[in-house]
């Protein structure tokens, strides 16, 4: 294999799957030293494109070229001998291996008959850390790093495996704002030694990082251009086929009284330290609360300890005059609160009960549903049928395993039901993380919708773009404890980014 | 993909699942010089050829479904019950003691009062693996199976000391069991050994389908079982649902071992419990942990669990090596399930089927 890669091409690459077809005759072209922006939204087919360029899958038709001569990955490791590495949206990383161990794993060159020669491994990792200023630690074990850091750390192996092509699948939806500025400004510099595939759907980092890119849409490319000749605008209108403007809250302040009052709340993390340190938040009625903040300042725990999911060690939760604290998750429940978690896969849905069945996981013996403990098959069908057209849930019918539904088809199974069971309140957290903009958009006017209709709603996110636009207020957690509480015309980017890192005035 | 290439694809799979446990089989039989042809004839066909055959294959058959009902319960709650071994042993001795304890009561009190005892008895025993793992998590892999031990040294006990047939003394038989049984505690039987207990069996079947499909209990345990977490965050009490769903599968493990003394033997012996309670976690698997499923599993692992007793007499082949048998045939068939249900792999076939077609037509 030559050393450098000119130019990679895939042509005419078609793939399907049982019932899909997930690559449709798709031409991509990267030369030396440039990046590629791969758009599309959720499900459009970029994954299944670049796997198989790695040789996880096979195409059905097609060719792959490098430098002009046709080449055939049967899998990962003819990918890599050719200089084709891939950072995948789920890190593999084996949590208690460290650093050098990790990078060790898929280094063949330590390989020695009966020995591990972890040493020169060591030596490699740090090498190409100073090289690219890629910071890590090589004996730190994958456990106790930050998500921006094991990204680092996929990014190391990758290049200690000697990829001289990369390809990063999603790469910043799992980071703070400030990990991915990070993040964008070291590819940039790298760019000079690589070329770059670039997965994405966050448009102002396509904008920031790329030279050109590819919008997939159903498996088929709809759109090729340069980066630099279109606004992210006219690039989001070619992705979801229509014009996209998120929605604002421009309403008139409800005047509500409070509804949820937090005061001096105390919550220990599963580490056992002090994740909510004296607390205080009110949230009144018909107005949304942004709580802005890096992730991991006690977000979880907060909203975890509303729920009645963890214990409170000291304060009070007060709900419509009720004290919350340490009452159990039912209890919180029948007292009308919402609650869209944060990890939709494991606490939002039980991914292998039908849709239908997941409508009504609060509410399987109300009499609505039930009538002496048996099941009203008929209404919680009409239910999910219902629920489905109003909330646009794409899937082949209600009977299928919300499991089953792509992220954005997830969140609206789980805003569906959490909406319609009437809640006096609503907890949001992360409610758009990884989804497109066709599902953030529509995730956005429902929540604006409840706050007209009087509903408070406690928004917790880290994208700052979707708390100034939906918030009344805007407050900011820092380390447990609430920095300050801004109005919604006081919040802007910067303002926020610098109480968020826990600079005070 | 069409339907016939489907059926097609699925008749290839089974057959070939068929030959290759016969094949396998036939290897250990060839070693051993038996008659092959005759020793499948024996072991699979012919407790189907006579009604006296058949009875006995039933007798077998509810045990192993009243215990699978119970283990499907817990398993779909989330809790894997190995333990219906020691569950099943504790539901006799509670059956027994009842038994023994009042043998002047009329039938119609008596003989109900004693199968509900052997549920408590066999409740009491799947409840401690249960709340052990709802408040401490505490594994139910190493609960339940400690207390197989626990429960089969108790039986034993019990057996060869307190219950023990004051008639052993004198003349024993060397089997510690215990006295015969009144009469008044006795289950009826419909031909040959059959007894009433598959009635049971099937009005069980049908409560555990109806609780676990149709109501909003058997919604929560099941939402409990498939995903803990969304289930607590939606206020489920999972941990109650857990230490329950254990109790309902202990007692229907215990009915099971009160079942068939008051159908079958009609004393408690040692070694009744014939590893029922482990076939029955195979057989609840095996069936889809549905009620449907359980049914025609249950007569399916009789069928093996008769045949192979059959076997010694019949063509010589000692029971040992039937049950190496049964087991080839038990991992040949879960494996052929997954491969049935790879949709992945039927559609590669489809296409390099297609493809050869494709080239021949040319």
């Amino acid at each position: 294999m030559e050393d450098k890669i000119r130019l990679l091409s895939m042509e005419h690459i078609t793939k399907r799957f049982p019932g899909v077809l997930a690559s449709d005759d798709i031409s991509i072209k990267v030369k030396e030293g440039e990046i590629l922006a791969l758009v599309g939204e959720n499900g459009a087919g970029k994954t299944t494109l670049m796997n198989i360029l790695m040789g996880i899958y096979q195409q059905d038709e097609g060719v792959i070229k490098i430098n002009d001569k046709e080449v055939r990955f049967h899998g990962p490791e003819d990918a890599f001998k050719a200089g084709i590495g891939m950072v995948h949206q789920q890190y593999m990383l084996v949590p208690n291996m460290n650093v050098t161990e990790n990078v060790a794993l898929g280094y063949k060159k330590a390989w020695k008959p009966f020995k591990l020669d972890i040493d020169s491994v060591r030596k490699r990792v740090v090498e190409v850390s100073e090289h690219y200023g890629l910071y890590v630690n090589p004996d730190a074990y994958i456990w106790q790093l930050s998500v921006g850091e094991q990204q680092r750390v996929e990014l190391v192996k990758t290049l200690c495996l000697g990829a001289k092509f990369l390809i990063l699948d999603e790469p910043t939806s799992a980071l703070t704002p400030q990990e991915t500025d990070e993040l964008i400004l070291l590819l940039k510099k790298m760019k000079d030694e690589l070329s770059i595939i670039f997965i994405s759907h966050k448009l102002n980092e396509v904008k920031a990082l790329s030279d050109n890119f590819t919008i997939l849409r159903h498996g088929k490319v709809v759109f090729e251009g340069k980066t630099s000749d279109y606004a992210p605008s006219e690039i989001a209108a070619k992705m979801t086929g229509h014009e996209v403007k998120l929605p604002e809250n421009k309403e008139k302040d409800m005047n509500g009284e409070v509804v949820l009052s937090l005061k001096d709340v105390c919550v220990k993390s599963d580490r056992g330290f002090l994740a909510l340190d004296h607390f205080n938040l009110d949230v009144r009625a018909g107005e949304i609360v942004g709580l802005a903040g890096v992730s991991g300042n006690g977000q979880r725990e907060l909203a975890e300890a509303i729920n009645g999911l963890r214990s409170v060690e000291c304060g009070t939760i007060t709900f419509l005059g009720e004290d919350l604290a340490n009452k159990s998750p039912y209890y919180v429940i029948d007292h009308g609160m919402g609650y869209i978690p944060e990890e939709r896969n494991i606490e939002g849905i039980v991914p292998p009960f039908a849709i239908r069945e997941n409508f009504i996981l609060k509410d399987s013996d109300k009499s609505k549903f039930s009538q002496f403990k048996f099941l009203k098959k008929k209404v919680i069908n009409e239910n999910a049928e219902t629920l489905r057209k109003d909330f646009d849930i794409r899937c082949p019918d209600t009977a299928t395993s919300a499991g089953s539904l792509s992220g954005g088809n997830i969140q609206k199974v789980i805003l569906a039901r959490e909406i319609t069971r009437a809640p006096k309140f609503l907890i949001a957290v992360y409610p758009t993380r990884g989804l497109d903009l066709g599902a953030i958009e529509f995730i956005h006017e429902q929540l604006l919708k409840k706050r007209r209709e009087g509903i408070g709603i406690l928004l917790i996110s880290e994208e700052l773009d979707e708390i100034i636009n939906l918030s009344d207020r805007v407050a900011v957690i820092y380390k447990g404890s609430i920095q300050k509480v801004l109005k919604h015309n006081e919040a802007t980017r910067s303002s926020l980014g610098i109480l968020m890192a826990g600079v005070k005035e | 993909m069409n339907k016939q290439f489907r059926l097609i694809y699925s008749i290839v799979i089974v057959l070939l699942a068929i030959i290759a446990t016969f094949l396998l089989s036939s290897v250990i039989l060839l070693v051993l010089g038996a008659n092959i042809p005759k020793t499948f004839y024996t072991i699979l066909i012919s407790p189907l050829t006579k009604m006296g055959h058949i009875s006995e294959v039933l007798i077998r058959a509810i045990p192993l479904c009243i215990i699978a009902l119970g283990v499907s319960v817990a398993y779909r709650s989330g809790i894997i019950n190995i333990g219906a071994e020691g569950q099943m042993a504790m539901g006799i001795l509670a059956f027994t003691a009842v038994a023994l304890a009042c043998p002047n009561v009329p039938k119609p009190i008596l003989l109900p009062f004693a199968l509900l005892m052997a549920a408590l008895g066999g409740a009491l025993w799947g409840f401690i693996p249960g709340i052990l793992k709802a408040k401490l998590q505490v594994s139910e892999l190493l609960s339940t199976v400690m207390l197989n031990y626990i429960a089969a040294q108790f039986y034993s006990f019990c057996l060869r000391v307190v219950m023990l047939d004051p008639a052993e003394k004198v003349n024993g038989s060397g089997t510690p069991q215990s006295m015969r049984l009144t009469s008044n505690i006795e289950l009826g039987r419909i031909t040959g050994r059959l007894h009433y207990g598959i009635v049971i069996a099937i009005v069980l079947a049908v409560f555990v389908y109806l609780l676990m499909w149709k109501t909003s209990y058997g919604y929560k345990m099941r939402a409990s079982g498939s995903q803990s977490r969304a289930a607590k965050y939606g206020g489920i009490n999972v941990s109650s649902y857990l230490a329950v769903a254990m109790i309902i599968s202990g007692a229907f493990a215990g009915l099971a071992g009160g079942v068939e003394i008051a159908g079958v033997h009609r004393r408690a012996i040692e070694g009744v419990t014939n590893n029922y309670g482990f076939s029955a976690v195979v057989v609840a698997l095996f069936g889809g942990l549905h009620p449907l499923g359980i049914i025609p599993a249950s007569f399916f692992f009789a069928l093996i669990i008769y045949g192979s007793t059959l076997a010694p007499r019949a063509v010589n082949v000692p029971a040992n090596i039937v049950q190496v048998m049964q087991g080839l045939i038990i991992i040949v068939i879960v494996t052929t399930q997954m491969i049935l249900s790879n949709k992945y792999l039927e559609d590669r076939v489809y296409r390099k089927v297609k493809h050869i077609f494709e080239k021949e037509a040319k």
